[in-house]
């Protein structure tokens, strides 16, 4: 029979002592926010139970975030693909969109996680959960999302929210929000489920890496990364898409674009005047750029529409509607993220 | 007599509940298919500026995540009568033909395999004949005894492990698995295959539309710019740069079309063909209406009237009727309709009549069930999926539905494909109308379109050569220039299907936008005539071998490839935004 190998096991393998294996767990526990015995409890179980137990719930979403997981990695630079993550790190126990099972079989997989991992999991959430007298307007298997939610949430360790509708409410929460759907955090300052430490990784999608750079985060140090005020990555959300934008020279020397395909734009003139709402848009975009490097939505010629902000969609003036606020970023200088690396398997 | 319930339906996008009836054999006498979420994206459009609305709709689907943008903006440029220029339809052909391509094989292989390839069983297989049966499938690269055994060994070792995650709680013990070992490791080494692929193959959406999931688009041609600079005449000639689309860009697209032309070729085909040799009972089930609708794709030269020269052709098939392909007019209010006898939304003319796009409404009007349940009552509304018809009638939109329509109107290549096909399955026409011939089609329809890639990548190198470097037409951008009202339709053949978004701008403004979907066609609940839309048909006649494990269900669903996302949208036309929320007795 094969040896089964821990996470404990594998920090050893690091170099990790035993006893700084419990330092390690103590910490992840402070993190977690997770006190007194369950502190001992968690020690012991991350000692036995090798990969993490994952559950991924879509609410109204539009799957563009697992698409954006899928997108994932560089096998050149970085070990952020899912298949790595799925098949080494983590077991995804549940994911509508990937999963074999389905129907019946599928709950039971997600409540024999829960019941395996109560205290331990970690929950992603990607979708907004609508509420009040639009509950039922998204159920599945007999229940609302919300009830879902609830339901599987009262376990969970972690609640990573991949994507601005479950970070924030996102698209089905722009006005007049007809559903009445909220993001995870804002339920549960609401009270209308349990609160739990929580992540947000926002953009519509997020850029592929944020999600999985986030998750190895947590897998590597046991600890939610420094977060920002809306509980972000600084590590990713730290700077504007305008502070590492290739067409800031231009915006520096006051060169725009006045419309899509002019004089300047074809010179890769600033896209300002176009709606750009890279200066008040905290994301990766142009630190990181999409799809193995290949580009960024500013890079490639269209303004950045900012949505990995809440209320990106009722930006007064629309898509094209000019920014007049300008954030600051970290002050850092323009740099490729330094994504947590997972071990070589 | 009972109900199999299967919700969640996995393996698709979004929210997709069946309940099936069953005889005493186990036999499906009733379907019904309900969507069980609804975010109500074009009560949010309202009001909203037009030159918006592609950000908006996109985010109706991240899956197919081209579509509902492109459409959107053919919508409104029809509106307008805003012509484009030339290099921006070929690079939306580009954009497009990449998500098609894309998306089929990333559903056959990450969303439908599982229904037919046992990981259990391939973690046992011999990796050299698994090398001996890849050889003799195609010759592609990766297939050395020592690449299947290190596949093999990190399956095993997967499931060993205890933590079987993804594949957890699985069907792999059912007897409707029959594919021998090596092919079943053959195909889960593609499914692995597929995953570094796809990632690859969509960096054309990135040089195009800065992202994806989710690139941009703009009305008016593409946001996209050829990178330029000035000579020494101040003369501005392309360059290589750090912004817009510059050599090194092209070069990669190119490379990109090179390897999704491969891998369709070598790999999705011939698994497809494989697979459908193995299960050729299949092809014997699942057929659902034989009426079959394409709105058309690729519009192959710049006339105003972007209809006029499709790759793909839009028409109606009735009845298998291949030999009268019907001309179909999205502006004709007798022709696309949409039903709400059991779907959760009222009509004000009452919940039985019909409603072409342009006149559509939607206000939502939930009466189902407001606690945990059991059942929905499929007598009464069970949907958020309204019910579309063609002249009346359900149609099946999709692959097969395009591989049809090409082979009727006489498509050499796509003729050739598909006789070939079922020359070396030997098997007759009529098995395209099934399960699997469903799963042929597509990836005839991704091989087909995988070749035009490069035909329009051609076209666009070739213009730009001479000279040519428009790419975004800024005439009517201001709306300003607009008149004071307009309708327009946009459409796309969209990997689902036919997808159809019908616009009307009032001052400026959306007053009235309404989106007709390839799987609401497909998923679509009964009308007031009870007649089932083509899940529910297509379902009608199979056998659960086990009824609590309802492997032959899920086969014939993933084989439309839901969308449940796009299925269900909704438009309030003007007065209607009250939310009707009924406590079901």
């Amino acid at each position: 029979m094969n040896k089964q190998i821990t996470v404990s096991d594998s920090l050893y393998d690091q170099g990790i002592s035993r006893r700084s294996f419990l330092k390690f767990c103590a910490i992840t526990a402070s993190s977690l926010a997770i006190t007194g015995v369950a502190v001992k409890a968690f020690t012991q179980a991350l000692a036995v139970a090798r990969h993490p137990s994952v559950i991924w719930l879509s609410f109204q979403a539009c799957t563009g975030c697992s698409e954006s997981l899928m997108r994932s990695g560089n096998p050149l630079t970085d070990r952020l693909t899912v298949e790595n993550l799925i098949l080494n790190f983590v077991s995804l126990d549940f994911h509508g969109t990937l999963q074999v099972a389905a129907g019946a079989q599928a709950e039971a997989a997600r409540r024999a996680a829960m019941e395996e991992n109560f205290g331990k999991y970690v929950l992603i959430a990607d979708g907004g959960i609508p509420t009040g007298d639009g509950e039922w307007l998204s159920a599945e298997n007999g229940q609302s999302a919300l009830g879902l939610l609830r339901e599987t949430i009262e376990g969970a360790a972690l609640v990573i929210n991949v994507g601005t509708c479950a970070s924030f409410g996102g698209l089905p929460a722009a006005a007049p929000n007809p559903t009445k759907a909220m993001g995870v955090g804002d339920l549960m300052a609401a009270g209308l489920v349990p609160s739990r430490a929580l992540l947000n990784i926002s953009g519509c999608p997020p850029v592929p890496e944020v999600i999985t750079g986030s998750i190895a985060y947590f897998l590597v140090n046991g600890a939610l990364p420094p977060l920002d005020s809306l509980r972000r990555p600084m590590l990713y959300f730290g700077k504007t898409v305008h502070d590492c934008c290739p067409r800031l020279p231009h915006f520096e020397a006051g060169r725009f674009a006045a419309s899509f395909d002019d004089d300047g734009a074809r010179q890769g003139h600033c896209l300002l005047l176009l709606g750009c709402k890279g200066p008040d848009t905290f994301n990766a975009c142009t630190t990181n750029k999409w799809n193995q490097g290949t580009s960024s939505p500013t890079q490639a010629g269209h303004g950045c529409i900012g949505c990995s902000e809440p209320n990106f969609w009722d930006h007064s003036g629309g898509v094209y509607g000019i920014v007049d606020e300008f954030e600051l970023g970290d002050g850092t200088a323009c740099a490729t993220p330094a994504h947590p690396q997972l071990p070589v398997v | 007599m009972s109900t199999v319930v299967i919700d969640p339906i996995t393996r698709i996008e979004g929210h997709l509940r069946i309940e099936a009836e069953t005889d005493g054999s186990g036999m499906i006498t009733k379907a019904s298919a309900s969507g069980t979420m609804v975010r109500g994206i074009e009560i949010i459009l309202k009001g909203r500026d037009p030159r918006d609305a592609w950000a908006f709709t996109q985010r109706i689907c991240g899956v197919c995540t081209v579509v509902h943008a492109l459409t959107s903006v053919r919508a409104v440029e029809n509106a307008l009568g805003y012509a484009i220029p030339a290099n921006a339809r070929h690079i939306r052909n580009l954009m497009m033909g990449t998500q098609l391509v894309q998306d089929h094989v990333t559903h056959f292989y990450q969303l439908a395999s599982m229904d037919w390839v046992n990981v259990v069983s391939a973690s046992q297989a011999d990796a050299t004949a698994t090398s001996n049966l890849q050889k003799c499938t195609s010759d592609w690269h990766n297939n050395s005894p020592a690449y299947f055994e290190a596949v093999r060994q990190k399956l095993a070792g997967f499931i060993a492990s205890g933590q079987l995650g993804l594949f957890g709680n699985a069907y792999f013990d059912h007897p409707a698995y029959k594919l021998p070992p090596e092919m079943n490791l053959m195909l889960f080494a593609h499914w692995l295959e597929a995953l570094e692929w796809q990632r690859k193959a969509l960096r054309v959406h990135a040089v195009f539309g800065g992202r994806n999931p989710h690139p941009n688009f703009a009305i008016g041609g593409v946001p996209c710019t050829f990178n330029m600079s000035p000579n020494a005449a101040g003369v501005l000639v392309p360059a290589l740069g750090t912004t817009g689309v510059d050599q090194t860009g092209l070069d990669l697209v190119q490379n990109c079309i090179t390897d999704m032309r491969e891998f369709v070729a070598k790999v999705y085909r011939p698994d497809a063909l494989a697979l459908g040799s193995h299960y050729k009972d299949w092809f014997g089930r699942g057929e659902s209406l034989g009426n079959f609708l394409t709105f058309g794709e690729y519009p192959q030269n710049d006339n105003a009237d972007i209809s006029s020269s499709l790759f793909v052709p839009r028409g109606a098939i009735i009845g298998r009727n291949l030999s009268n392909v019907q001309p179909v007019d999205l502006r004709n209010p007798d022709e696309v309709q949409e039903f709400v006898a059991h779907s959760w939304y009222d009509y004000s003319m009452g919940k039985n009549t019909g409603l072409h796009p342009f006149q559509g409404e939607t206000t939502l009007n939930y009466t189902g069930p407001q606690a945990n349940y059991q059942n929905l009552d499929v007598n009464q509304s069970y949907s958020w999926v309204k019910a579309p018809r063609w002249k009346g009638n359900a149609m099946e939109v999709g692959p097969l539905a395009r591989v049809l329509m090409m082979y009727a109107t006489g498509n050499r290549t796509a003729r050739d494909h598909v006789d070939r096909a079922l020359r070396d399955l030997e098997l007759p026409f009529s098995a395209m109308y099934s399960t699997m011939g469903r799963t042929l089609a597509q990836s005839i329809d991704a091989h087909l379109v995988a070749d035009e890639l490069q035909v329009w990548f051609n076209q666009l190198t070739a213009n730009v050569a001479g000279g040519d470097f428009h790419t975004h037409n800024a005439a009517k951008f201001d709306p300003a220039t607009w008149p004071a009202t307009a309708q327009g339709v946009g459409f796309n053949e969209a990997p689902r299907g036919a997808l159809g978004h019908w616009l009307t701008i009032n001052g400026g403004m959306i007053e009235n936008y309404q989106c007709v979907v390839p799987t609401t066609w497909n998923a679509a609940p009964r009308d007031a005539a009870g007649n089932g839309g083509p899940y529910e048909k297509a379902l009608v006649g199979h056998v659960l071998a086990v009824p609590d494990k309802p492997l032959e269900v899920l086969r014939t669903i993933h084989s439309f490839n839901p969308c449940m996302a796009c299925a269900v949208h909704l438009f309030d036309p003007l007065q209607n935004e009250t939310l009707n929320v009924t406590v079901s007795a």
